[in-house]
Formats: structure tokens, C-alpha cells, sequence
């Protein structure tokens, strides 16, 4: 009588399987749905897209003041999500809307027509003089270069040179924070986050323009 | 950063990537094709907002059917407020010689079930909850759980046996 009151699950499954037409359509429909309701009611706090770029695939991650992470493929974009959760919320989606305007730029960026990013940034992610480091960078103008030893001097230590290689190798904002514009003394490149192709690609790209 | 954050959650993309299947598969087997929608965001959106507290290590997919369930009981209440009597059910556009057809009879033959064995087949075989945790949240035994849930799928069974008798017994007995 046990065996009777208990039919068996993967035929009861396969019974009920009609319930699955049509799944994934409606399932990305209420994807967009979510993060389009999460973000009117305030409780999305980081959306993220994934863009092409002559770099690989670029992860964009914003909060509700800002771009927080820009990452690279190399970095393994999974791990960055994570890592977002861990340190910011795990209140995170898929949420391409809020990173329009950053995806945009980034185009036009890279297809040479853009030289300055006009965008909002949270800057939660750094702190003290890695912070003061990533505030100079800007400054230095596109097409222009400055060595690690110049940067400390402008960030207002001067003997934090390694310091100046450490917050450029932590940014959590590559490509739109321009730390592939500091280069070292000796005007070799020095280390990328993105790895030193990428650099390289960068430096190119804005010597050509 | 509290400890309780350093035992990693993961970001909500993947909760809804690995789960969002299930909860509308379970969310349609209670409601219907059409309602399945808006219960199934209604319980999305209030996860979300309620992640950040879940316990680590916590059931997630446990916690969510419980989230649904609520969310269609709202549905169904409300699905009955606005139900107007009437004499006869709407026809349906029957699936009968269809090829790959038996979808309509299986998706009629589901609603045809009371709610508490609808209920129990989905939330024990679509969402994989034990028994005991189906009685927790239909109330009743475990034991009563497990019957509901055997008698729908009975029900589901000679449905898809007999569905043009099956009609008509929807059309008389179960609509009050």
C-alpha cells in the first residue's frame, strides 16, 4: 500500500512535462521583468552586463551611484560577481539598463571617437592612497603617458612608487580609470590587470587617435 | 564586512538562472499558464529583496517554493474574488489530434485537481520538497500531504486515459 500512495518521481515528472512549453521564452521575459520591477523598487543594488570589446568580453557592474567594476575576461567574471556580493550585496542581476550609457562610451572609446569617459563612478571598492592613486589617473590625458614614480609624487607620496603598482594592478575600474597610462621609468609597460596585450592594445589605440 | 558575509552568498543572477525553471514550472502547475507570470515575478521580486537575510547555507530552493506558494495563494485568492458565477465553464480549445498533443489534457486535466492536491503534486514532484515539508506549508499531516499528493497524480493519470469523459466531469462535478 506504501509503494501505491508513492508513484514514482521521474515518471511523475515526465507525466507533468507539458508544464514545460514555451519555459525559456517566458523565463527571459520574466528575467527582463525582474530587473526592470527590482529596479523601480530600489532593491537591485549592483546590475551588471557583459560587452564585447577589442579586449575580450568586458564585465560592467554598477550600483545605484555608479560604475563600480569594470572586468576583464582574465579576472574570470564569475569570480568577480562573487566577490561583489561578498564585499557589496548579493542583491545582484543581469540588468543591462543601468549600464547603457557606460556600454556606449566604451564603443566610442574604442572605436577612437571618444578620448574622456563622462560617466558616474563608485569608488566604494577602493580606499586611502589607492583612492588618491585612482583620482589622479584621469588626469593624465589621453595618448599621454606618466611612470609609477610620477604618479606617487602627484598622488602626494613620493616614495610610495610600489604602492602606485599595487593600486594600478587593484583598479577595480580599468580602461575607464586610465591606469594603463602609467608605464614604467624606463617606459617599458609594466604589469596589466588585463593582461599586457591589453595594455599594449590600449596605449596603441590612443597613440593612433 | 560582518563574518556572515565572508561565508559566501552567491549573487542573486544565479539563484534565479538555477531555480527560475523550477518555480515557474511549480508556479503554473498551481495557477495556470497565465497567472504562473505574475506569481512568479511577485516571488522573485520578494526574494530579492529578502537575500541579504537568508541564513548561509540556508535551502534555497526550499525557501523559494515557499515564497511561491504564498505568492499563489494571493494569486488564487484574488483569482476568486474577481470570478464571476456562471453557468457553464468557458470552452477551451481542445488539443484532441494534435500532433504532440495530450499538452492541453495534462494542463486541464491539472487545474481540474482540487488546490491541495495540485498543490502537493507540484511543490513533492516538480520543486522535490519532502512531504513533511509539503504538510508544513499546506498544513495537516505528512501523511496527508503524501495521500494528496498520490490521489492527484491518480487523477492526472485517468485524465490522460479518458480526457473526453474527463471533460465532462469538470463540466458538472468540480465547478460549484
Amino acid at each position: 500500500m506504501t509503494l501505491e500512495a508513492s508513484p514514482d518521481h521521474s515518471e511523475v515528472a515526465s507525466l507533468l512535462e507539458p508544464l514545460d512549453a514555451g519555459l525559456e521564452t517566458a523565463l527571459a521575459g520574466l528575467h527582463a521583468r525582474l530587473a526592470r520591477d527590482a529596479q523601480l523598487v530600489h532593491t537591485l543594488d549592483i546590475a551588471y552586463r557583459i560587452v564585447d570589446s577589442p579586449l575580450g568580453k568586458l564585465l560592467l557592474a554598477a550600483t545605484d551611484r555608479g560604475i563600480v567594476r569594470v572586468a576583464f575576461e582574465l579576472e574570470n567574471h564569475g569570480d568577480v560577481l562573487q566577490l561583489l556580493a561578498n564585499t557589496v550585496s548579493p542583491r545582484i542581476l543581469q540588468a543591462p539598463a543601468r549600464l547603457d550609457d557606460a556600454a556606449r562610451q566604451l564603443d566610442e572609446y574604442f572605436a577612437g571617437a571618444r578620448r574622456e569617459f563622462d560617466l558616474i563612478l563608485d569608488f566604494r571598492l577602493s580606499r586611502g592612497f589607492r583612492l588618491n592613486v585612482l583620482q589622479h589617473l584621469p588626469r593624465i590625458a589621453y595618448g599621454r603617458t606618466e611612470s609609477y614614480a610620477e604618479v606617487a609624487v602627484a598622488a602626494g607620496s613620493p616614495n610610495a612608487v610600489r604602492a602606485v603598482g599595487t593600486a594600478c594592478a587593484t583598479n577595480p575600474l580599468p580602461v575607464i580609470v586610465p591606469c594603463h597610462r602609467v608605464v614604467k621609468s624606463d617606459g617599458s609597460f609594466g604589469g596589466y590587470l588585463g593582461g599586457a596585450d591589453a595594455k599594449r592594445a590600449l596605449l596603441t589605440l590612443e597613440a593612433a587617435a | 564586512m560582518e563574518p556572515e558575509q565572508a561565508v559566501s552568498k552567491r549573487p542573486f543572477e544565479a539563484v534565479v538562472q538555477e531555480q527560475g525553471a523550477t518555480v515557474l514550472r511549480v508556479c503554473r502547475a498551481v495557477l495556470g499558464t497565465h497567472d504562473a507570470e505574475d506569481a512568479w515575478s511577485d516571488t522573485f521580486l520578494a526574494a530579492l529583496q529578502a537575500y541579504p537575510d537568508l541564513p548561509p547555507g540556508a535551502n534555497v530552493q526550499a525557501w523559494l517554493v515557499t515564497i511561491a506558494h504564498h505568492k499563489c495563494i494571493d494569486h488564487l485568492r484574488a483569482g476568486s474574488r474577481r470570478a464571476l458565477p456562471v453557468d457553464s465553464p468557458p470552452e477551451r480549445p481542445s488539443g484532441l489530434g494534435i500532433p504532440g498533443g495530450g499538452h492541453a489534457e495534462l494542463l486541464d486535466a491539472v487545474a481540474g485537481l482540487p488546490p491541495k492536491q495540485r498543490q502537493a503534486v507540484a511543490y513533492h514532484y516538480l520543486a522535490g520538497l519532502p512531504y513533511k515539508d509539503v504538510a508544513d506549508l499546506l498544513g495537516g499531516t505528512p501523511d496527508a500531504a503524501r495521500r494528496a499528493g498520490a490521489d492527484g497524480v491518480k487523477s492526472l493519470r485517468n485524465a490522460l486515459a479518458d480526457p473526453p469523459a474527463l471533460a465532462h466531469s469538470f463540466s458538472k462535478g468540480e465547478l460549484r
